[in-house]
């Protein structure tokens, strides 16, 4: 075959007309990306730089592995296989390129080593197939968030068209066509360097940007970004959320995901981190970043619930965004008045209730015994009660039970009455991270002196605060062991210092709090409690990592609902838990979902045909202490 | 626009209030103070008038505990001064806030002269008289309760304040300046003002203080005595879970023919 | 005549208001308790027909004045203040409305004579007056003296039973002369009337008014699903309205409207003397509050002392129940 680089062309030979084309497609897409590296420098600074070992392992998974592609498993192997189909078809084409330009080299080209040529036509093929799966779920079978674009038709044409022009190439060269091979060979080179060239103007920008946005994204999802006096312009956000939008394939799986976007709130997550793309591609353009192009609407939808995050497959970062103009618009003042109410009052009461500190511990007086203080004695769990367990009349009798079960497991627990105060992880998520401050200073103080070696609570939230954000600056309770209930029921029941005498039959489902599940990957203790307790457990549809929030995270509790919302997300979920055939109770590990979805529950109709009941209540029922004394009295 | 706002700490009815040994005072011991929530409301609405039309907003308020953060705030909001009395007992009523008021506003420099003396239409322990009318008495300005809204478009000599009447009636006023004005509820709900804010403030200005003359009078009522209300002196006291409850209030209103 | 018991005769929009006929009950009781005369105080201009509904008491003062056409408490005050310094009453009682608050306060202040404030009972004891006063939302009551020289009395709407205040009886009128000032410094210029609100709750028989015992706007739907089984409507106290929980024209007590449904249920409401004002006629009135001090058990016919936010959803199901 003829070498194309050395072939003449109108008195050119073809490495000085590949020279030219090379410069013009390597300067479009130099100045574009140069812009973006130059303006995303102009951000706020972000360290991403730590434990490279771990970065480098979320690229092999998320980039090469295209692990979260497969949670749609249709188009994420039609795109794992376009996905390494580029990789070989880029190597070859940097490898021909190099070839081309300087014909002296003394390599052969790409597709003339046995192996890559192979597994270039493999995968080309696999591609082509690929290609068709994805032009069929665009078109014809298009989910919904999917948008039908030109840009979206004009990409996949290029690569249909990059690798048919190989595979032709490959063809006649096997076939001894040398004019439609040399015809072909300059087609693919084309094709690659037009598509080179338009690739940051365009959404695939994510082909390149992923896997720098995979390598610098969070090594802890959801963790609340650096401290700032919050975002509402491009300079004040830092350069890793800003990323996001540059890394953004608009694939929808955030929008499908959200349960602010399906319960019809303002909240898009996909449209939010296109205006972010938006705003780094022209800062400044389009009006006011925070107020005219993203509503405070829209920011205050959130949840936190963290799906979006958990979904995405290039690892993007939603909710330090939300967050960061969470916290502009509190620093401005601009907070609706019930959840200025709850913030007055934590500030002023140590909880969102507005209830005096003192009534803290009420529920205790009904106990047949007295639970420890353990500002005065020492004890060996803390027991951090939380708001809605302690000040909700709904809630209380679960945590009567729960100190009941403590009680009867013998376990040597404390609280700190009137001394303990919100942990502040929601007040965290609504962007006041002053109050945060206050509040964990408070919690710290009253337990300065206190003794004692593990921390257990009933709630995620508090859970999640007093494990991962208690510490000054970040990380957990300094040398403590932060349990949560269900983790400690487990423990105590495998220990046999709990034991199911009463062996429950029933058949549950098990909502996974956010804050437990996709915020610290508690998904098996819980299960393994209704197991020990006898009941069987059906999954609903969305479990553990994607579990369906019930709507009150990240201060939703303390705000109102918008006008026109189509289904709330609780009410959504006790539908889908209603739905699984022989399920009458959905179990819950949370105070909140105890709330939202006895609510929902009233709201949907759902009354008489469902019970939501705490995980704890069904320990309870189970180990109920005179079957307790009659084993005892058998052993 | 010069307007000053009076502030009142009082005891915060969320805490249970306790009577002390000789029966006629609270215990102060375990009292919660919390800024006057109408006062609150009048800063509001001074902090309004300023961002319309311009001005200073000066807050006055008697020494109590946690009365440095709630300034602190008051200066995170907006206002631009924030005046401590210190050395003061304390007082309770209108009577004697007043005349202690009108004292501090009289002497202190800087104060007076204000266009406009804002402070909530009562706080909850004026058992001797509302302070605001009070003040204006002794200072010999004009008085209008009950006031939800202030606009000051015209020369400069008057405002117009909407007072509320019964049935949700509200009335304009015509009021000439200087004036004091019981503030009953903010134009919209007092402002959030974020903890971090507040220590900046706390960090970048300073609070002033202002010393309490001497001998402020006692009111002219005895207090006999203090006591917490007796429980349900009226009402049929229905027991029971709420189950057992709502069966019984259902019965009732069988009975009485509204179910 | 010297040493006797007034009432300041409250109008508005032509009508003696509620208060006044409260106001003439208590106070016939303390002229009856002293022995002395119970005269009513009427300011206004051209309103003096209205001494007609006065006759509860011996006689009736009647000023007209031009500056007293509409209820500005200065020229309110003025004109008291005047007429105590003339004729030296034994105690002037005042009714905290809106319309009369400043009133007590001002001219006790310009007379330089005692007063006592938020008054729900005076009583003669040993020749002397006693009132016990609200004070702290009702959480504290005061009982307090005045010793026996002039004393003004504010006193909060609800003392006594309107009916005991009203009589057939024409009262006589002494005409009395005050002189105002030409140029006053408050100035009544309009009314605003209320914009119509959703639901007119002065004409609903069943009510659940709910107070900040509530905790948070998203409870209201408790609420909101009682009052729909029942087939009425939703109002609140003032924190509610203050907090936008709901809107203004759901407000009942001294700044929202005055009810007297068939049925009212008051929920997570302490019973400020403000909010009794506005609901203390209804045929029946049931209140849930988890204070057993609270005032509101007070004017309720049955109690209950518990959380509402347990008691409403519980109720609504045995409502639904007993309708099948």
């Amino acid at each position: 075959m003829p070498d194309p680089a050395t072939t003449q062309y109108f008195g050119l030979p073809g490495y000085v007309v590949l020279w030219i084309l090379t410069l013009v497609a390597f300067y479009l897409f130099g100045i574009k990306v140069a812009y973006y590296v130059r303006t995303l420098g102009k951000a706020r600074p972000e360290k991403r730089w730590d434990r490279i070992g771990e970065r480098v392992g979320l690229v092999l998974t998320h980039v090469l592995g295209q692990r979260r592609l497969f949670n749609e498993p249709g188009i994420g192997i039609a795109h794992f296989l376009i996905f390494w189909a580029f990789v070989f078809y880029a190597t070859s084409f940097f490898w021909n390129l190099v070839k081309g330009l300087v014909p002296i080299l003394p390599i052969p080209y790409a597709d003339d080593v046995g192996w890559m040529a192979f597994a270039l036509e493999a995968f080309g093929v696999l591609a082509l197939v690929g290609i068709v799966v994805a032009a069929v779920r665009r078109y014809i079978l298009t989910p919904p968030r999917l948008e039908r674009t030109y840009d979206a038709t004009l990409i996949l044409g290029l690569i249909a068209l990059l690798l048919v022009t190989f595979l032709v190439g490959a063809a006649a060269k096997t076939r001894g066509a040398p004019g439609v091979y040399l015809w072909m060979w300059w087609a693919h080179m084309v094709t690659v360097l037009g598509f080179l060239a338009y690739l940051p103007y365009s959404k695939h920008m994510h082909l390149l940007a992923a896997p720098f946005g995979v390598f610098f994204s969070s090594l802890r999802p959801g963790a609340p970004p650096p401290a700032s006096e919050g975002a509402s312009r491009f300079e004040e956000f830092t350069w890793r959320e800003l990323f996001s939008g540059l890394a953004c394939a608009e694939c929808g799986r955030c929008d499908r995901a959200c349960p602010a976007f399906n319960s019809g709130f303002a909240l898009s997550p996909k449209e939010l981190v296109h205006k972010v793309k938006e705003l780094v591609r022209a800062p400044g353009a389009g009006g006011k970043f925070l107020g005219e192009v993203v509503r405070p609407e829209e920011v205050w939808a959130c949840t936190t619930c963290l799906s979006c995050m958990e979904r995405c497959p290039v690892l993007n970062e939603h909710i330090p965004l939300v967050l960061e103009m969470r916290r502009h618009l509190v620093s401005q003042g601009e907070v609706e008045t019930p959840l200025q109410q709850a913030m007055m009052n934590l500030n002023r009461y140590g909880n969102s209730f507005g209830q005096s500190p003192r009534a803290r511990a009420k529920w205790t007086a009904d106990l047949p015994f007295k639970i420890k203080d353990a500002r005065k004695e020492p004890v060996e769990y803390l027991w951090v009660v939380g708001d809605y367990a302690s000040y909700d009349p709904r809630v209380q009798t679960v945590t009567k039970a729960t100190a009941r079960v403590f009680q009867q497991a013998g376990l040597d627990f404390g609280i700190l009455y009137e001394g303990e105060q919100n942990s502040g992880n929601d007040v965290r998520r609504t962007g006041e991270e002053g109050l945060f401050d206050v509040l964990r200073g408070k919690n710290l103080q009253a337990v300065a002196k206190a003794r004692f070696e593990h921390v257990v609570t009933t709630d995620p939230h508090t859970y999640h605060a007093l494990k991962n954000e208690y510490a000054n600056g970040d990380g957990g309770w300094t040398g403590r062991n932060v349990l949560h209930s269900s983790e400690l029921l487990e423990r105590l029941l495998a220990e046999g210092k709990l034991s199911a005498h009463r062996r429950l039959d029933g058949v549950v489902t098990f909502h996974d709090p956010c804050y437990l599940g996709r915020y610290n990957g508690v998904y098996s203790p819980p299960r393994l409690v209704l197991n020990a307790l006898g009941t069987k457990l059906r999954e609903m549809p969305r479990n553990r990592r994607t579990a369906y929030c019930c709507g009150a995270g990240g201060g939703r509790i303390w705000m109102e609902d918008p006008p026109g919302v189509k289904e709330r997300p609780a009410e959504s979920r006790v539908r889908e838990a209603a739905g699984l055939h022989g399920v009458n109770t959905l179990v819950v590990a949370c105070p909140k979902d105890l709330v939202m979805f006895q609510d929902a529950l009233k709201t949907t109709g759902l009354e008489g045909s469902l019970a939501v009941k705490d995980l704890i209540e069904l320990v309870e029922e189970a180990a109920a202490p005179s079957e307790r004394s009659d084993s005892h009295a058998r052993a | 626009m010069n307007i000053l706002v009076l502030l009142r700490m009082i005891p915060d009815v969320v805490e249970e209030l306790e009577i002390s040994n000789d029966g006629k005072t609270l215990d102060r011991e375990f009292l919660r103070l919390i800024p006057n929530e109408t006062d609150d409301h009048a800063l509001e609405e001074a902090l309004l008038l300023k961002e319309r039309h311009g001005g200073k907003v000066t807050v006055v308020a008697p020494d109590a505990p946690e009365l440095d953060d709630v300034l602190f705030a008051c200066l995170a909001k907006g206002a631009d001064r924030a005046v401590k009395i210190s050395g003061v007992e304390p007082v309770m009523g209108g009577r004697a806030a007043a005349r202690l008021m009108a004292q501090v506003l009289t002497t202190a420099p800087g104060l007076l002269p204000a266009d406009l003396i804002l402070t909530g239409v009562q706080s909850t322990e004026d058992l001797d008289g509302l302070m605001a009318p009070i003040l204006s008495h002794l200072l010999q300005l004009p008085y209008v309760d009950n006031v939800t809204q202030v606009t000051a478009d015209g020369p400069g000599k008057t405002v117009t304040a909407v007072k509320e009447f019964p049935s949700a009636v509200r009335a304009e006023f015509d009021v000439q300046l200087p004036a004091v004005l019981g503030i009953q509820a903010a134009e919209k709900p007092p402002r959030y003002v974020p903890v971090a804010k507040v220590r900046a403030v706390m960090k970048s200005q300073h609070l002033e203080s202002a010393a309490a003359p001497a001998g402020v009078e006692a009111g002219q009522l005895e207090i006999l005595q203090m006591a917490k209300p007796e429980p349900a002196e009226h009402a049929e006291m229905l027991a029971g879970d709420p189950a057992q409850v709502a069966g019984k209030i259902c019965e009732i209103l069988a009975a009485r023919g509204v179910l | 005549m010297s040493g006797s018991i007034w009432v300041l005769a409250e109008h508005w929009r032509g009508q003696l208001s509620e208060s006044t006929y409260e106001l003439l009950a208590l106070g016939r009781e303390i002229a009856d308790g002293l022995g002395v005369e119970l005269q009513a105080v009427l300011l206004g201009h051209g309103a003096a027909d209205l001494a007609k509904g006065l006759g509860k008491a011996n006689s009736v003062l009647s000023v007209d004045h031009s500056s007293l056409c509409e209820p500005v408490p200065e020229a309110c005050a003025a004109a008291l203040v005047q007429l105590i310094k003339e004729r030296r009453p034994r105690s002037v009682l005042v009714p905290l409305t809106n319309i009369s608050m400043g009133v007590g306060t001002l001219v006790s202040t310009a007379v330089k004579v005692p007063a006592a404030n938020f008054c729900r009972d005076v009583r003669v004891v040993d020749g002397g007056l006693q009132a016990t006063c609200v004070l702290y939302g009702g959480k504290i009551e005061a009982t307090v003296t005045m010793g026996a020289e002039c004393s003004i009395l504010g006193i909060w709407p609800g003392a006594r039973a309107a009916e005991n205040g009203r009589s057939d009886v024409v009262p006589p009128v002494e005409p009395v002369t005050v002189s105002l000032p030409e140029a006053p410094r408050v100035r009544f210029k309009r009314y605003i009337e209320p914009e119509a609100g959703d639901v007119d709750i002065t004409q609903q028989d069943t009510l659940v008014a709910v107070g900040r015992g509530m905790q948070g706007q998203a409870n209201l739907a408790l609420a909101e699903e009682l009052a729909e089984v029942l087939g009425g409507a939703v109002c609140g106290s003032r924190p509610v309205i203050d907090q936008g929980w709901l809107p203004l024209s759901r407000q009942v007590g001294k700044s929202g409207v005055s009810v007297k449904p068939k049925l009212y249920l008051a929920a997570g409401i302490s019973g400020a003397p403000e909010h009794v004002e506005g609901m203390k006629n209804a045929a029946l009135i049931i209140a849930v509050n988890t204070d057993p001090r609270a005032p509101i058990f007070n004017v309720a016919h049955y109690g209950i002392l518990a959380d509402a936010l347990e008691v409403l959803p519980a109720l609504t199901e045995a409502v639904r129940g007993k309708k099948g």
